[in-house]
Order: C-alpha cells, then sequence, then structure tokens
C-alpha cells in the first residue's frame, strides 16, 4: 500500500502542540495539519458525548469597517446583512456572477459599521481579491487579518461549562449564532456561539501570539470534562453526519448556491447582490442537478470523486459523490452527491461504483444526525 | 507486546508483510502502516483463484479518512482470503501479523527485492 508523501506546507500557530500531541499531520487547503490525535472515532465521540476543541487556525478573517460597509457587503453576499443584529453572526453564501460559488462565509456584525469575516482556509487570497475589486474607493475600510488571528473551536454538550471556566464574561445566556467579546484566560478575544459539528459549541477568535497558551489552558481545565484535542478527520465525519458543506468538495465555483442547497442563505427578495440574476434565473427554469444526501445500503464506502448510476448496469452517469465517509454516530456510510433532479426525490435508488462495482445507496434526509445539542 | 516488524516475515516498501512457507505465503500489512491509517474500517480483496504479479494493485483498505491500495509482494494465485478480517476491519489494529492477516497465495515467484525486518525497519526511519 502507498502512504501520503510530505508537502511544503504553512503552519498554524499550534503547531509545536499538535507535535507534542502526537498529532498526526497531513496536508490540507496548503497548511500543515493534525488530522487525528488518538483516532477519528474516539475524537468524534468525545464531541458527540463531552467535549473536544479543535485548531481552526488555518480559517481566513477579513474585516470590513466604515459608514458604507453594510452596502457594500449587500451587494456582495447572497444573505441579508441588514438583518444581522450587532452581536449576531449569519452565514452566506459568496457568488460569483453566474451563481457559482466563491465561498462561504460567516459574518460577524461587531458594530453598526463593523463586520469581521471568516472564510475559508483555501480561499483567503481569492477572496480578498473579490472583495477588494468590488469594494467602493470611498467609505469602506477592508483588512486581511488571518495571520495575526489564531481560531480555536470547542464543540460538545459539555463545551459551555468548559469555556465559562476561562471566560470573563457571562457565557451561559449566549445564543444560538451570536457572538461576545471578553477575555479568554486574559487574552481579549471574539467568543462565538457558532461551529460545524451539530453540537453545543464555541468558536474563539484569538491573536496568535496567545494561541499556544489558550490551547493548554483549553486542555488543563477541561480534563473534568475529559476534553479531548480532535483533528480534521473528527471535524469531518462531525459535519458531515448534521450535513454541513465543505468547500472545495460540496461546492465550488462549479457548482450554484441553489444546487447545493444553499437557497436559505440567498435572499431574493434583497436588493442586487453578485450572481442574484443568474440564480433567479435558475430558481424560475429549475435546477437539472441537485446536492443530495445518500446513506450506503452495502458496506463499502462512497467517496469524493466516485460516480453515481441510476442502475447497476447503467453506462451512463448521473452525478457525482462529494462527500462520503462511515458515520461513527449513526453507524451507517454516508455521503453527498450531485444528481440529476429526477434521481434526487428522497428514496430514490442510486448506484455509486466504487473500484468498477456499482453499489446500491438510497437518497436519504438530511441531517443524517439530528440529535445534536447546536441549538439547545 | 506485540512486535513491530517481525524477523520471520518479509516486507515491502510499500508497507505490505508476507510470510513465505514453502510455496504458501501470507500477505498482511504492517503495523507501521495501520498506525498511519488510523481507524480502519473496510477491505476489499480479490476472489479466490485470481492471479498477480508482484507489484500490482491488489486491493485496497480504507480507513475513516482515507483509501490506500494493496500491492501483491510476488507473483501468486489467492487461495484464501480472511474473513475475519473483511467482517471486523479491527483486528488488524489489534493484532497485525496474526489475526490481521489478508490473503493467503500460492507463490509463484519471488521478487528479489523483498525487504528484511531490520531493512524495513530502517526505511520506515528514513535510512537507506
Amino acid at each position: 500500500m502507498s502512504l501520503p508523501v510530505e508537502e511544503k506546507l504553512k503552519l498554524t500557530p499550534l503547531f509545536e502542540e499538535h507535535l507534542a500531541l502526537n498529532g498526526k499531520m497531513v496536508p490540507f487547503a496548503g497548511w500543515n495539519m493534525p488530522v487525528q490525535y488518538t483516532g477519528v472515532v474516539d475524537e468524534h465521540k468525545a464531541v458527540r458525548n463531552s467535549v473536544g476543541i479543535f485548531d481552526v487556525s488555518h480559517m481566513g478573517e477579513i474585516i470590513v469597517t466604515g459608514r458604507g460597509a453594510l452596502d457594500y457587503l449587500q451587494g456582495l453576499v447572497s444573505n441579508d446583512v441588514a438583518k444581522l443584529q450587532i452581536g449576531q453572526a449569519q452565514y452566506s453564501a459568496l457568488c460569483y456572477e453566474n451563481g457559482t460559488l466563491v465561498d462561504d462565509i460567516i459574518i460577524y456584525r461587531r458594530g453598526f459599521d463593523s463586520f469581521f469575516i471568516c472564510i475559508n482556509a483555501s480561499n483567503i487570497e481569492k477572496d480578498f481579491a473579490w472583495f477588494k475589486e468590488r469594494c467602493p474607493k470611498q467609505g469602506v475600510h477592508l483588512e486581511n487579518v488571518s495571520d495575526d488571528y489564531a481560531q480555536i473551536a470547542i464543540q460538545g454538550p459539555k463545551s459551555r461549562e468548559l469555556i465559562a471556566k476561562v471566560v470573563d464574561v457571562k457565557i451561559t445566556e449566549l445564543a444560538y449564532y451570536h457572538f461576545t467579546e471578553g477575555k479568554v484566560l486574559g487574552v481579549p478575544a471574539i467568543i462565538a456561539r457558532t461551529g460545524y459539528t451539530g453540537e453545543l459549541g464555541y468558536e474563539v477568535y484569538l491573536p496568535a501570539s496567545a494561541a499556544a497558551k489558550i490551547w493548554r489552558g483549553l486542555l488543563q481545565v477541561g480534563h473534568e470534562y475529559s476534553v479531548k484535542p480532535c483533528g480534521l478527520g473528527a471535524r469531518d465525519t462531525l459535519r458531515l453526519e448534521v450535513g454541513y458543506l465543505l468547500y472545495g468538495n460540496d461546492m465550488d465555483n462549479t457548482t450554484s448556491a441553489l444546487e447545493c442547497g444553499l437557497g436559505w442563505v440567498t435572499k431574493f427578495e434583497k436588493n442586487n447582490f453578485v450572481g442574484k440574476e443568474a440564480l433567479l434565473k435558475q430558481k424560475e427554469e429549475g435546477l437539472i442537478r441537485k446536492l443530495v444526501a445518500f446513506e450506503m445500503q452495502d458496506r463499502a464506502i462512497g467517496r469524493h470523486g466516485y460516480k453515481v448510476y441510476a442502475s447497476s448496469e447503467g453506462e451512463n452517469s448521473i452525478g457525482n459523490v462529494t462527500s462520503g465517509c462511515p458515520a461513527p454516530t449513526v453507524g451507517k456510510n454516508i455521503g453527498l452527491a450531485y444528481v440529476n433532479q429526477a434521481y434526487s426525490k428522497l428514496g430514490s435508488q442510486i448506484w455509486i461504483e466504487i473500484r468498477g462495482e456499482k453499489k446500491p445507496a438510497l437518497v436519504v434526509k438530511k441531517p443524517f444526525f439530528v440529535h445534536g445539542s447546536a441549538q439547545g | 507486546m506485540q512486535m513491530s516488524y517481525p524477523n520471520g516475515l518479509k516486507y515491502t516498501k510499500e508497507h505490505e508483510w508476507i510470510k513465505i512457507e514453502g510455496s504458501v505465503a501470507t500477505i498482511g500489512i504492517t503495523k507501521y502502516a495501520i498506525d498511519q491509517l488510523g481507524d480502519i474500517v473496510y477491505l476489499d480483496l480479490p476472489k479466490v483463484g485470481a492471479s498477480f504479479k508482484a507489484g500490482v494493485n491488489f486491493g485496497t483498505v480504507e480507513s475513516v479518512k482515507t483509501v490506500s491500495d494493496l500491492y501483491m509482494p510476488v507473483s501468486c494465485k489467492i487461495t484464501e482470503i480472511n474473513q475475519t478480517a473483511i467482517d471486523s476491519p479491527d483486528c488488524l489494529a489489534e493484532d497485525a501479523y496474526s489475526k490481521g492477516w489478508l490473503v493467503k497465495v500460492e507463490v509463484e515467484n519471488i521478487p528479489a527485492d523483498l525487504l528484511s525486518a531490520s531493512e524495513y525497519e530502517n526505511y520506515i526511519k528514513g535510512g537507506n
């Protein structure tokens, strides 16, 4: 068998911590990241049952300020930024003119004219260039602060108890998709009740220089909740169980916001935004393909890039798998795939070609795992 | 504790081990490879009777996150597959060199470049 070859990669401020914890490092989006420490399944279960912490410092951050900031963002992103209260976070699509995706982002409103935006690691340069190109000459100030910030995600039903012990602000009443600014172990931070696991959780944005101190502090304080450091492996199985999309796998510059199911953050009633016209046309004409959730009916695992067929003898592919893995909490092999609209209905039988053999799968309802603590 | 690289076996740079007993051999993957992969969840092995040349792909091993190809260390014909390993891939991590074997074969030709335990260990450590 063959094992992956190492590449020249960027390091987060927590790189030494990962090595000290025996993290198995792998290339991801140009970064050298821990894929696991004790094992994907073990870490996955820690997050579902208690609490885990993730280094997500590879993610990028852009600050948008100035009196024109709101209007500017309204014209750029698909969701309705005007609905965003100060102290609230909002998930949004960032589209090209043709409705396909530049990125999926989270916007935090820090003040009337002040926004903090979290973007995907692989898209930092591309997104910032996109923001800059469309920025008015006056009234809006943009800053790419990706190198200044580290980000740690604290996720799991015990995350609130853990974080309450390290912050100087009242965290117990922080609502889902809201954030506060305070200190974590004495270090100024943005503390958001957001996450990518389906569990109650927090994402903390910190100065990069303080990341290692906070990381070690969280592991120490979290000892009584059996906190575990978690890698990208568990991050992927957790997010897939709750049906969250991953940019670069489930959506990219070839898939429209509607095809991948981001219609819920696409607000046609607001004034023009980049991609609106194309998406509206697509909505009126109907979609040709859609991203669906599937469950394997066989022990094989349908993975990214595998082709989908309408029958076991079918010769013409009707789509392709974008994500797939064994789901530790659900106990099934699950995934997401683009299929022709005709096969996108719940209960549709599809076939996934795995190393030359077509294996049966069923189109099922998202999410695969419904009992997460995220919104509780 | 299980030895990392038992002496009686031969190894490949692709991390398979092979135990040759006359014209019959047992093949598996090394403890090192299993540790690198993490939780092994699925094995795709060939059918009894299939023939392979040394160095060609004969199956796959999947962890939660990855799919890795298996390469045949010798030219051979498959005589038996380990159904226990297919049913519970966990047994590879528990016992890589005994319970976690993958296939048994009838050996037709053994390449000269198989590694000894010490050569394999040296290879893993980045030596020559």
